[in-house]
Order: C-alpha cells, then structure tokens, then sequence
C-alpha cells in the first residue's frame, strides 16, 4: 500500500535543495505543519509552477517519506502570491504572518490557525484593509488561538471590569491600579480601542483608526508577540507601512 | 564512519550546497580511487579562489580584479543596468548576447522570514551608481519567483522618484522556477519585451 495522503495546504516557507529542489513548509488542514520536498521546482519547465511559493494556498497530494514527505501534485485554491508581492507593505505583511503561523504549529491539525492563516493572506491579497492592520489582527488572534489571549479592557490579572491604562505585555495586556506594577506605562484610549477592535474582528473602528494610533498598537502587539514567542521574529525587523513612505 | 582523513574530507564535502552525506561519501571515494584525479590542481585552484577572486567593487559579480571584466570593457553601453539577484545570473544572461549594458549583483533577494531585508543587499550601491545621470534604463531581472517579484517591486518603488526609466524582463518567463534555469531564447525574448515600470 502506497501511504498516499491529500490535503489542503498554505504554503508558509520555501527553501532550496540540491540542484533544483525545494523544501516546502505547508500549514496543512488536517494533518498540522508538514514539511515536504518539491521536486525539480526550480526549472522553470516545472509542473508546479508557482503553485508552490509562498502565501499560495493549494490543495495537495503527498506520499510519506522516510525523513519529508514528497508533494506529487499541486492544484491552487487561492493565488495569494502575486497580489501580495505586488504592494511591498503587504509582502512585508506576511513574511510576518507566515512566519509566527510556522511558530505557533506543529504536526497536530489545528483548524483554527489554518482557517485564521488563509484569511489574513486571502484579505492582504484584496488589499481589503491597510496591510499593516492585518497583520496586528492576525497576530493578536493567532496568539489567542495558542493560549495566550490579551485583554484590553478588563483587568488581564485579576478580571476586574475596565476600562484600565496601565499596559504591561508580560502581564497579558491591561492591568487595573491593584494589579499594576510601579512604573507600568499607560496607554490612551484610542489605542486600546483598536487593540479590542483587532482582536474581536471590528474592521469598522480599525479602518478608521488614525495612523498614530495604528502605530502604538503596532508596537504593543508586536512586543506581545516577542514576548510569547521566546526567539524573536525576524520579520518583524524589516516591516514596511506605506503611510511612512508616501 | 569512516576514519581519520576519508571521514573529515566527507564531513567537508557534506557542508557544501547541495551535497548530502551519501554524494559527499561517492565524490571523497572517487578521488581516493581514481589515481589520474590531479589533486594538486584542485588544491591550488581553491587556493587561487580564495586569494584572487574577490567581487567587482561597482556591480557585485565576481571579479579577479577590483573590477569584473564587464565593467571594464569600454564596449558595454553605461548607460543600460541589468539588475540581477546572483552572479550566476550575469552568466545566464551573457549566453543570450542580447545585452550589452552593465550588471548591478543584488547578493539575493529580500526575504524577510529569512532575515533579508533591502539594507543586507546591494541597493544602497545601485543608489550610487544612479546618482551621477549617466544611466537612463535600469532593467529589474530579478528571479521570476515570489522572492524575485517582491524584490522588483521594491526597486520599482525607490526607482520611482529618479528621473530613470525602469523596466522588467518580460512575464514570457514561466513563474515559480530561478532565472538560471531559463532557455537562451526564452530569455533573449524577455529582453526584447520587457515592460515598462516606471519612466
Ligand atoms: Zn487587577
Ligand atoms: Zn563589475
């Protein structure tokens, strides 16, 4: 018996091997993170094409190998790549995404992170909000998902009822005046308001945000994020927001 | 495991691209067998790489002078730069004969999730190069992959404000695969038509 397998997959990283193979790291599904090889991918004869790259979400057929798995056939569900590539704040975007989606998983299925994986790529493909904006919403949630769900109203500490200032990521969001350390910095209201927003998915009050705010909430998601994910991103170092450009 | 000397020379073998443990074990026992094998050659040629080979100072590919042999033909148009992710690449496309400009070697593409971003590559070179006016056409040859479309992209937006034309070969280049890996004539035509980005 030939252990055939199929599934449907996000491709989260691609790396070369040999002389015209890749590696293809997919969040799959239903069978969790698989790492797979996709062979002669590389020649541009290749019938894969580029339905392998990342941010593609395909639906694949795969034998199990020794060490990886070996991807026989590749039909694409949702080209994501060539939008996302096209607006550099996008592709920035999700190197990001892909990335904390590759730390977050492991060979168990988890549904949910797939399901929250292919809607953050398929939105920054639409370019349906500020890409930067995914990004936070994504992280925010992909963390919640992994146990570690922020509060920005009520006290993240104690639960006493918000609304509370003092915001210490390494406590898990707000704290109220009991549970706050000295010294622990306050945030204004606006920004805890788009944090909420990110995270219960209100695109109404985060597409109206102001871009001040968008960056406080920014910097405090991404050092939540830091926080939980012990090795930093690399990612998160080389982020692009169009509206410092233009 | 072998031992001493036959399994140091297979560790080494076995840490360079592309060569894993069992090819790095059939290339240390070919040279071990075939007696004709001039090891001394390849002794001193990986000597001579590593003491005169160096990297052109203007556009990045490699040069066993301060400059590439490109750069200082006064033949080349100065005025066309080609740019490319790996000096591999400037090989590629010098098998066309359909360019006669100059290259600018990029180091690679940006890849965030891998830690490159603008700055770990050459553009704050290619910046200079376009500083003083003599270049009118930059052409963006960058891999017609995800890595290599999102690095055109980049370059096309920073490009935007000089008063440069900046073109990009032609999409005729199946998707997904390296530039390398390219036909000639596949990639002559791309010259030929390739798209205007900005002007
Ligand atoms: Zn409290
Ligand atoms: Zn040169």
């Amino acid at each position: 018996m030939v252990p055939l397998y199929r599934d449907e997959a996000v491709v989260i990283r691609t790396t070369k091997l040999g002389e015209a193979d890749r590696i293809v790291t997919m969040l799959t599904k239903q069978h969790g993170k698989v790492r797979a090889v996709a062979k002669g991918v590389r020649r541009t004869a290749s019938k894969f094409g580029a339905r392998l790259e990342p941010f593609m979400v395909a639906d694949v057929q795969l034998y199990e190998g020794r060490s990886l798995d070996i991807i026989t056939q590749a039909e694409t569900l949702g080209a994501y790549g060539a939008d996302i590539v096209a607006d550099y704040p996008s592709y920035t975007a999700a190197n990001a995404i892909v990335e904390t989606a590759e730390r977050l998983t492991d060979a168990e299925p988890q549904l949910q992170q797939y399901l929250l994986l292919v809607g953050a790529l398929r939105s920054l493909a639409r370019g349906d909000h500020d890409a930067a904006l995914v990004l936070d919403a994504y992280l925010l949630r992909a963390l919640s998902l992994a146990g570690w769900a922020p509060s920005f109203f009520d006290c993240s500490r104690c639960q006493k009822p918000g609304p509370h200032s003092h915001a210490v990521v390494q406590l898990g969001g707000v704290v109220c005046d009991e549970c706050a350390p000295s010294g622990s910095p306050r945030l204004d209201a606006d920004t805890l308001g788009l944090l909420s927003a990110l995270l219960t998915g209100d695109w109404d009050l985060a597409d109206e945000s102001p871009e001040d705010v968008r960056r406080r909430a920014s910097g405090v998601t991404a050092a939540y994020t830091q926080w939980h994910l012990e090795r930093g991103l690399r990612s998160l170092a080389h982020l692009d927001r169009k509206q410092l450009t233009t | 495991m072998y031992e001493g000397i036959v399994q140091e020379l297979i560790d080494e073998f076995g840490r360079l691209p592309g060569i894993g443990p069992k090819s790095a074990q059939r290339i240390a026992f070919h040279i071990l067998q075939t007696e004709t094998f001039d090891v001394s050659r390849l002794a001193e040629l990986l000597t001579e790489l590593r003491e005169k080979v160096h990297f052109c100072e203007i556009c990045g590919n490699v040069a066993e002078q301060q400059t590439c042999s490109i750069c200082r033909d006064p033949r080349r148009t100065p005025t066309l730069i080609c740019v490319v992710e790996e000096a591999k690449d400037v090989v590629a496309i010098e098998r066309t004969r359909e360019f006669r400009g100059l290259y600018h070697v990029l180091g690679g593409a940006i890849s965030p999730i891998d830690g490159i971003g603008p700055d770990e590559l050459r553009i704050r070179q290619l910046l200079q190069r376009l500083a003083d006016g003599t270049v009118q056409e930059v052409i963006i040859a960058t891999d017609p992959n995800l890595e290599g479309e999102a690095t055109a992209t980049y370059l096309s937006r920073l490009l935007q404000t000089l008063e440069i034309r900046v073109t990009r070969l032609a999409s005729g280049l199946p998707v997904g695969g390296d530039l390398e890996y390219a036909d000639e004539v596949t990639l002559g035509r791309a010259f030929e038509g390739r798209t205007i980005v900005s002007n």
